[in-house]
């Protein structure tokens, strides 16, 4: 096989790509690929691909595709205004400039994720300590008022009076601090 | 500890433990992505936010230990040479990104080895922990703890709704990527793998090969990890993945015990043909290398083979990556040049246990 690059060499490099099912072969001598860049030469996760894949998902709302604006602001453009990132240049790049931009392009956000995540558009995880604040005891009562239904709708009293003042002893806490983060 | 050890040794430390499964599953992987609140994300951020990242976490560990883990190593990417960056690549310390494109790109490495915290790669931070054999579980601890750690420190970017904010979309919620590197010769020569690969695709996992290009996995070494990091918790994303990874090693068990009762000879034959190979052969291209070791390492499991460490796939199929055959040879080389240096260097490394 000749490489398809400058057709005269012995092509000893072969590559698939496979990108949304779609096949490319590609057949390249040692010098024409080392030409093309090290990017050959390395088993690369091909950031390539799935930005162009990402990007086609943001792409794929209709009514962006024009960046059409509400007709008496005719001027708007979305645009993050801490990175300055446009919604054009997100959908471009299939990449945040800065979290900030999570609020900006909020909007859109909600199908782009249920079409990534297996339809989940919500976090379940973990809840970071100190910047999670009050959050973490909130999903904390939440959690423990489901095993108290649970419980009494087992009968099982003792163990729901329990709860209970764990859920009384969470609220007591979160007033405390939510009083203090107001400051 | 010198720094140099890193480039030196082929087997990371933690990798000459014997892991629970390890005779199928090679590595645990945990990755957790991070970003800070007040700085734009490496794709945009300007070389003085990307400077005053870096010195931020170089105080944050210039501490003589963490915890259990011990001293973390700085290397900024644009101190290191190509072939360095190159062979942290190889050994999976490193994302190939991260070597290539992050000019303001750095990592912390533990001494060991099993922890690596990439800075300004595609996020602001990537904490990543490795194990021998099958330790999602501990992994994901290890992870976490680093995490708490981390974020006693720092403002993560944080979103009550979408959970860790992260560069890319595929990566909110959890920032987490578990995954796993599997040997997978009883299943690849049963062929089997071409219907598993596109049932475990269905459960949101993703497997590819780890060492090859695209889909095919050279040395029937494979990686499943998940996709989905948003809607489920650290814990069930590592759950799913193990059910899933516990079935492969039944399927591939099973197809080793039927490989050995229906052609033993063949088997046998098999494995001391590739095993003459390495010990002989005085040009090898890394395809064929792959092969053989893969084949040699089914040996050493199924107790045909018995002078051999279990761990020498892992160190040959890290020693002789184009990365680190160049630095040994203490340059660049030619891929005929690699060829003749990659047999010589099984061969002395076999010949050297028997």
């Amino acid at each position: 096989m000749i490489c398809q690059e400058c057709n005269q060499r012995p092509a000893t490099l072969h590559f698939t790509k496979i990108v949304n099912g779609e096949k490319t072969e590609i057949h390249l001598c040692e010098q024409c690929a080392h030409e093309k860049g090290e990017m050959f030469m390395f088993p690369h996760q091909g950031a390539f691909s799935i930005n162009n894949l990402i990007a086609g998902l943001l792409n794929m709302d209709a009514s962006l595709k024009e960046q059409k604006a509400p007709s008496f602001h005719s001027e708007h453009v979305l645009q993050c205004e801490r990175c300055k990132m446009t919604y054009a240049q997100f959908v471009k790049v299939g990449r945040f400039g800065c979290a900030n931009c999570y609020e900006t392009f909020a909007h859109y956000l909600p199908p782009v994720f249920r079409r990534l995540h297996g339809g989940h558009v919500a976090h379940e995880g973990k809840i970071p300590k100190r910047v999670g604040g009050t959050l973490y005891i909130r999903k904390q009562i939440g959690q423990l008022k489901h095993v108290l239904q649970d419980l009494i709708v087992k009968e099982q009293f003792e163990k729901a009076a329990e709860v209970r003042d764990q859920i009384r002893e969470l609220e007591t806490k979160l007033k405390a601090e939510g009083g203090a983060s107001h400051e | 500890m010198s720094k140099q050890l890193f480039f030196q040794r082929a087997l990371s430390p933690w990798m000459s433990e014997e892991g629970p499964d390890s005779d199928i599953v090679l590595s645990s992987r945990i990755r957790l992505a991070r970003n800070m609140k007040q700085y734009s994300f490496p794709t945009v951020f300007t070389n003085e936010e990307a400077i005053a990242i870096i010195e931020l976490f170089e105080r944050l560990f210039s501490q003589k230990s963490y915890g259990h883990i011990g001293p973390f190593f700085l290397l900024k990417m644009n101190e290191l040479q190509s072939i360095e960056k190159r062979v942290l690549v190889e050994k999976h310390l490193i994302s190939p990104h991260l070597a290539e494109d992050c000019t303001f790109g750095a990592c912390l490495l533990s001494e060991q080895e099993e922890a690596s915290i990439m800075i300004n790669e595609e996020d602001h931070v990537r904490i990543q922990c490795l194990f021998a054999g099958f330790q999602l579980k501990e992994a994901l601890k290890m992870a976490s703890a680093l995490d708490d750690w981390i974020e006693q420190h720092v403002d993560y970017a944080y979103d009550e709704k979408y959970g860790y904010l992260t560069s890319c979309p595929t990566n909110v919620g959890t920032g987490l990527r578990a995954s796993v590197m599997m040997h997978l010769p009883g299943l690849v020569l049963t062929q089997q793998m071409n219907q598993i690969i596109p049932a475990i695709n269905q459960l949101g996992l993703v497997v590819r090969g780890t060492y090859g290009e695209g889909s095919e996995a050279l040395g029937n070494i494979f990686q499943i990890s998940n996709q989905i990091t948003l809607g489920k918790s650290e814990e069930d994303i590592v759950e799913d993945l193990t059910g899933v990874v516990r079935q492969l090693i039944e399927q591939e068990r099973m197809a080793r015990e039927a490989l050995v009762k229906t052609s033993n000879i063949q088997l046998e034959d098999r494995v001391y043909r590739s095993y003459g190979v390495l010990t002989n052969s005085r040009i090898i291209g890394s395809k064929e290398a792959a092969q053989c070791l893969s084949d040699v390492r089914l040996g050493i499991d199924l107790g045909y083979i018995t002078n051999v460490p279990k761990t020498i796939l892992t160190e040959l199929m890290i020693l002789t990556q184009p990365g680190f055959l160049q630095k040994y040879a203490g340059g660049a080389m030619r891929p005929q040049e690699r060829d003749v240096r990659r047999a010589s260097l099984i061969r002395e490394r076999l010949c050297q246990l028997s």
